[in-house]
């Protein structure tokens, strides 16, 4: 299938979505205090680093960074064969912290729901909260972001690529509509 | 990632490629075991049957936890306590095991090739827990994962493999594992012990201990198996650690990092001196610890397989 490609965001324009999230979540969170970020492999853990890196300019304190691979807590092992299972690293304790979970795309929700399962196996945060680049809608699960980069209306047909550039900085989204 | 083996029935039969994957993905699972719960749910819903027709404590509890660590429900069998001992053939216990759906038979057995014989007989994924004398390819797997640990590749490791050749499963798996990785292996034994044509698998074959273990990277000793052999091929225990036990004096002719590995059980005193059990270059309980995670990898990598596929 082929499939034509519109630039969503740019490199200006997704940096200015993460500095905007960034703000946002130390205001909601009343600054870095007790506040841990960690990222979904393998887009939302380059995403956090550069929220990380955000809120350490704007605050002077850093967040502890970490990152999740959900390949183990998948709910669709049996029908998609098996997929490649990363690493999880958070070199901190997560009991007591208010989680920022960080992902490049929300879909169906179906990785948020694996994400905090496992997020919740490796301790007891005190909240989880979300931030997405992109929400293109299509829930499955009863849930929400908190801190969205961009709404994007989309049909289940399209996709959406998060492009990272060789310093793994978010560079590009592009929407790729199937032609017909 | 591509990975479509159902069976995990030896080494020979797994390309490079797939070993990669299997270490990369036990490299992965390794982080649960130090977690304060060490539990996934990936495996949730799947039965595995552990079959051991041979006494084994490490490899048994090793692929125990490995499924229960990813959820998985497994049941032990063992040959003293089920109805082997009342005269069932090998085909009609696995047959009774199949009529109850198990995912999974992880199976050991006396006889070389019983894990082929069972995985063409029934729908389960078979894993060879140790055939007879042929292969026991998690053992080898979690070797190369403990060289690759801690010498950061095996391409280009010098290995060398002391001990009974002939009567090694362990031995022919590392074989084929360590030579498919691009590393240079080293046999050596007394001759009554040594295989005959082993060289054309690819090895180097020593009777000298102190030769094949001179500037080797890994020195892998093997266990006397009391109980496989009669006494021709010994005279004694002794005159074999003599010749063929390993020692602080006779490991210095390795390189100054080299590896000491074992699969265990050891024979203190036989084949391994205490003081090089116990010393600084050995890694025998990170490969006891590392053999958890590659269960692990081995029983979810076989699990994504569809079962109408291979």
């Amino acid at each position: 299938m082929t499939y034509s490609t519109t630039v969503i965001l740019d490199g200006p324009g997704v940096g200015r979505a993460l500095t905007r999230i960034a703000h946002e979540i130390l205001e909601y969170n009343k600054g870095v205090g007790n506040l841990a970020l960690v990222g979904i492999r393998s887009g939302g853990d380059r995403l956090a680093a550069e929220l990380c890196r955000r809120i350490e300019q704007i605050e002077g304190k850093t967040a502890p960074l970490g990152a999740i691979d959900i390949g183990m807590y998948r709910d669709d092992l049996a029908s998609r064969g098996t997929v490649e299972v990363g690493r999880t690293e958070v070199p901190f304790s997560l009991d007591g912290k208010n989680i920022v979970l960080v992902d490049d795309v929300l879909f169906t929700g179906r990785t948020i729901r694996a994400a905090m399962d496992a997020l919740i196996d490796l301790g007891r945060p005190r909240t989880i909260q979300l931030a997405v680049l992109i929400d293109r809608g299509h829930r499955e699960l009863p849930i929400r972001p908190d801190y969205v980069g961009r709404n994007l209306p989309t049909s289940r047909d399209e996709k959406i690529d998060v492009i990272f550039n060789a310093d793994n900085c978010a560079a590009e989204v592009r929407l790729l509509k199937p032609q017909v | 990632m591509e990975f479509r083996h159902k069976h995990i029935l030896g080494i020979n039969e797994l390309s490079r490629d797939d070993i990669v994957t299997i270490l990369d993905t036990a490299d992965s699972f390794k982080e649960i075991n130090s977690r304060d719960i060490k539990k996934v749910p990936t495996l949730r819903g799947k039965t595995i049957v552990n079959l051991f027709f041979e006494a084994s404590t490490r490899t048994r509890t090793s692929f125990e936890i490995a499924g229960k660590r990813l959820s998985a429900d497994t049941i032990n069998i063992t040959a003293s306590s089920s109805s082997v001992t009342k005269g069932e053939t090998l085909e009609d216990t696995a047959r009774n095991i199949e009529a109850m759906n198990p995912d999974i038979i992880v199976m050991r057995h006396a006889a070389s090739g019983a894990c082929h014989y069972l995985a063409e007989r029934i729908n389960s994924s078979v894993i060879n827990a140790g055939d007879g004398a042929h292969e026991h390819p998690s053992q080898a797997l979690l070797d190369l994962f403990t060289m690759r640990q801690h010498k950061g590749t095996i391409e280009g490791l010098t290995v060398a493999i002391v001990g009974d050749i002939g009567h090694s499963r362990v031995a022919r798996s590392d074989l084929y594992a360590l030579n498919k990785m691009g590393a240079n292996v080293r046999l050596c034994g007394p001759g009554t012990m040594m295989p005959v044509g082993i060289e054309r698998l690819g090895a180097k074959i020593y009777t000298d201990m102190n030769e094949a273990i001179r500037d080797a990277d890994v020195v892998m000793m093997l266990r006397i198996q009391l109980e496989r052999q009669g006494k021709t091929l010994l005279p004694t225990l002794r005159e074999y650690a003599k010749f063929y036990g390993l020692n602080v004096n006779n490991l210095k002719l390795a390189k100054p990092d080299a590896l000491v590995m074992h699969p265990g059980p050891i024979n203190r005193g036989v084949e391994l001196s205490s003081y090089v059990a116990d010393g600084p270059q050995n890694v025998i309980l990170d490969q006891v610890e590392n053999g958890v995670a590659v269960r692990m990898a081995l029983l979810y990598l076989v699990s994504g397989v569809e079962r109408s596929e291979v």
